[in-house]
């Protein structure tokens, strides 16, 4: 019990002069701060990109692709397969069909708002009459639907924030073809955000794409049944050449290279500025003994135990990290919490909108990091309190 | 000669403080080293994109082809030298997700558009002869082990052949630095012959080498004008706009790395700084002494200025020097950076860094230093 009385009293001088020390503990502090502003805003982007891949997918729709096509781009199918495909078990019923939309995606050029004078891929989608409703995550909040037939599209919310020129009542140019914005749509801030919708048969026809689509989405009768629709598909000699996956595995593995690409280059980044911070906490930690080395050499001769100096040095570091790792935190949260931005996801070619997100989960391995740095950082300067012979510190300085 | 002795000195007062002091600048300026080699990676390009290539593409979007026909109509144009056009295959390898830069070409045209990808007369001889062949990057081959003679096959969902695509790989081109070396380049002929009958005549762009660069805009005009109004209306600009434009759509990487690289060095520079102030202090009465000896206050404010100088630029060095070493090593993320590489003018800006933070950081301890009083410093021990 003395052993901890007497760390306590250590402890609390320590803490209680760092007022005095303000310089190198600023500069430990800001260290921190640094490493994990930087460490939780670049994986705040991953967190962002993620959510908006696994909010696109739902596990209860079905997506049918050509077989070898990893994208809708890269897919195609024709009219008539279409309408075997329709036919399929395990798909949920919608009046006489099945509650189903054939969907033709292509991409147009459009400005960024960021950007304004460099033109970005907008993936643009054409629908069939059902395809709002296989989407039930699909809602308006401004406008209202498309009719079919015409030239009249609806956007998403995240396009409409970060393309020019796409607000209800605004004509769209693009190329020779001309399409009227009627209505904007939110989808759980999924990828469909970031897409126009239009008929797909006047697209088809824009297009010169008669009878032919990219892809079939479809809703299931169950999650379950995807099994049986699988099994149909591959059983029936005309649709051998399709493919069907599970959508939100879909948008899971679109996701995947940009994920990489991020986490690759934010955990290393942030873990050589980790690395850069603890040799900061050392200095500071170093020079915070150095100035107190006839104190701590003096508590020693008074009769205080090693241990007891060592761990108050470890503290005061700790409790650097965790000042720091706080400020650092919240400074990310504050900064980039909600920002909104698009980048070209690499396998669809296209656009994706997207907010960063600065999930507990992030502040909290933001704060673990801070702590550890201060924990490393310490250690050192700590055993060299320790090991300070009593006299010479004495006579120092 | 002997300020150098005297700055050494005054480093090694304090070893340890010197040695992590050393090291937190060294990280900082590999950090520097590697994101700016991440920032180069995604203007992948943009350097060596030419001002005297045009790139014509469908106005509606890039995906979109474009007649066959438009080639003739370009090729009369006065001031355009060479003409040529590529399409985008999307060729997978092994499995149909590991999809390669995969873009089919007119030999001849391309080599004589392209002097960037090196390819020696046998392979070019070689190329020309075989319909099949296909000439792949360095790297590319590398991360396959493909040599010249292989036969490989490719798939591609876009592109439903009447047999299985295959290709011999007939050359492999290397390039300065900044080349990307990961593309696969195959002939159109083979192409055109082997594609769905219905997508026959349709080439994804055009590239176009014109003779007088100052004339690029004009002639992007000419082509535009030439075919507005026609089923496939085109959009023309330079190579290196099409590059740039591609490169923003990404986001902008730019500013992104920027942040990260000035964070990291105004935190560090803050040790550096700070560690400076404190060895001045410690160093008072030192100082103090050497002026009574007869340094002048220039010397005495030159010496610190050194010893900060001394310490960014070694650390410093050392840093950019490992930065070199790991980007050297090659891309970090197994095959998403097709360039990874550290441009030499990244490493001047980060010499010129280095001495600026040296400046900084020694600037108010060297001041301090030069108007100390000889009485107050002496009489203050």
């Amino acid at each position: 019990m003395n052993w901890l009385k007497q760390t306590i009293a250590v402890m609390s001088v320590n803490l209680r002069t760092i007022p005095s020390r303000l310089g190198s503990s600023a500069v430990a502090i800001i260290g921190i701060a640094g490493v994990v502003i930087v460490f939780v805003s670049v994986l705040s982007i991953a967190a962002g990109f993620a959510a908006a891949m696994t909010g696109s997918g739902s596990a209860d729709r079905a997506l049918i692709l050509r077989t070898g096509a990893d994208t809708e781009l890269t897919s195609g199918i024709d009219g008539p397969q279409i309408r075997i495909i329709k036919e399929a078990p395990g798909v949920r019923k919608e009046g006489d069909g099945a509650s189903a939309s054939a969907e033709l995606y292509v991409i147009i050029d459009l400005p960024k708002k960021a950007i304004p004078d460099s033109p970005a891929n907008v993936p643009m989608r054409g629908i069939e009459p059902l395809g709002l409703k296989v989407r039930e995550e699909v809602s308006l909040i401004e406008g209202r639907p498309f009719q079919f037939g015409t030239n009249e599209v609806i956007v998403g919310k995240g396009a409409q924030n970060q393309f020019v020129g796409l607000n209800v009542g605004d004509t769209v140019v693009s190329g020779q073809n001309r399409w009227t914005v009627v209505g904007v749509f939110q989808a759980r801030g999924g990828l469909a955000e970031t897409e126009i919708w239009c008929d797909v048969q006047t697209l088809q026809s824009v297009y010169r794409r008669v009878n032919s689509f990219n892809s079939v989405l479809m809703n299931l009768e169950s999650s379950d049944s995807f099994d049986t629709l699988r099994n149909w598909l591959e059983s029936n000699p005309q649709t051998k050449n399709v493919t069907v996956r599970r959508e939100s595995d879909y948008y899971a593995k679109q996701g995947e290279t940009m994920s990489r690409l991020i986490n690759t280059l934010g955990f290393g980044v942030a873990t050589l500025m980790a690395v850069g911070a603890v040799f900061g906490a050392i200095l500071t930690m170093y020079t915070a003994v150095a100035s107190r080395s006839r104190e701590i050499a003096t508590l020693r001769a008074l009769g205080f135990n090693t241990l007891s100096v060592v761990v108050s040095v470890l503290v005061e570091s700790l409790v650097l990290g965790a000042i720091g790792g706080v400020i650092g935190a919240i400074g990310a949260y504050l900064a980039f919490d909600g920002f909104e931005t698009s980048t070209m996801n690499f396998q669809s070619f296209s656009q994706v909108a997207f907010a960063f997100r600065v999930t507990p989960q992030l502040f909290a391995t933001g704060l673990a990091y801070a702590l550890a740095i201060g924990l490393i950082g310490g250690l050192l300067p700590a055993l060299r309190a320790a090991r300070l012979p009593i006299s010479r510190a004495l006579r120092e300085l | 000669m002997k300020f150098l002795h005297l700055i050494q000195m005054s480093l090694s007062r304090r070893r340890i403080r010197t040695i992590f002091t050393l090291l937190c600048i060294f990280i900082a300026f590999l950090l520097f080293g590697v994101v700016m080699a991440v920032r180069t990676a995604f203007t992948l390009g943009v350097d060596i994109a030419g001002l005297d290539r045009l790139v014509l593409i469908n106005k509606v979007t890039l995906i979109l082809p474009l007649p066959i026909s438009y080639a003739q109509r370009i090729q009369q144009t006065p001031g355009v030298e060479t003409v040529t056009h590529q399409t985008w295959f999307n060729g997978a390898y092994q499995q149909p997700t590991n999809v390669l830069t995969t873009i089919v070409v007119e030999p001849a045209p391309f080599l004589a558009i392209y002097p960037e990808f090196k390819l020696s007369a046998a392979e070019v001889e070689a190329w020309l002869a075989d319909r099949q062949g296909a000439v792949v990057g360095k790297n590319l081959a590398a991360r396959y082990g493909w040599k010249i003679g292989d036969r490989i096959p490719l798939s591609s969902p876009i592109w439903e052949p009447k047999e299985p695509w295959e290709f011999n790989i007939v050359g492999i081109y290397d390039g300065e630095a900044s080349v990307d070396k990961t593309q696969f380049f195959f002939r159109y002929d083979y192409f055109d012959e082997n594609r769905n009958e219905n997508l026959k005549g349709n080439v994804g762009w055009y590239i176009v080498k014109i003779g007088d660069k100052s004339k690029a805009l004009e002639l992007s005009r000419t082509f535009d004008e030439m075919f507005a109004n026609s089923g496939a209306e085109t959009k023309t600009t330079t190579e290196k706009g099409f590059v740039e434009s591609f490169a923003k759509q990404v986001g902008d990487i730019g500013s992104i790395t920027v942040a990260i690289a000035s964070t990291v060095l105004f935190m560090f520079g803050l040790v550096a700084a700070s560690t400076m102030v404190q060895s001045v202090r410690e160093r008072t009465s030192e100082l103090a002494v050497l002026k009574t000896l007869g340094f002048s206050d220039i010397r005495i404010l030159l010496l610190v200025l050194g010893e900060s100088l001394f310490m960014t630029l070694l650390g410093g060095g050392l840093g950019l020097a490992a930065a070199w070493l790991v980007v050297h090593q090659g891309d970090p993320t197994g095959g998403l950076l097709p360039v990874f590489i550290l441009p030499a003018s990244n490493i001047a800006v980060g010499i010129g860094l280095m001495a600026l933070m040296g400046l900084v950081a020694g600037a108010l301890p060297a001041v301090e230093a030069m108007r100390l009083r000889i009485t107050d410093a002496l009489r203050k021990t």
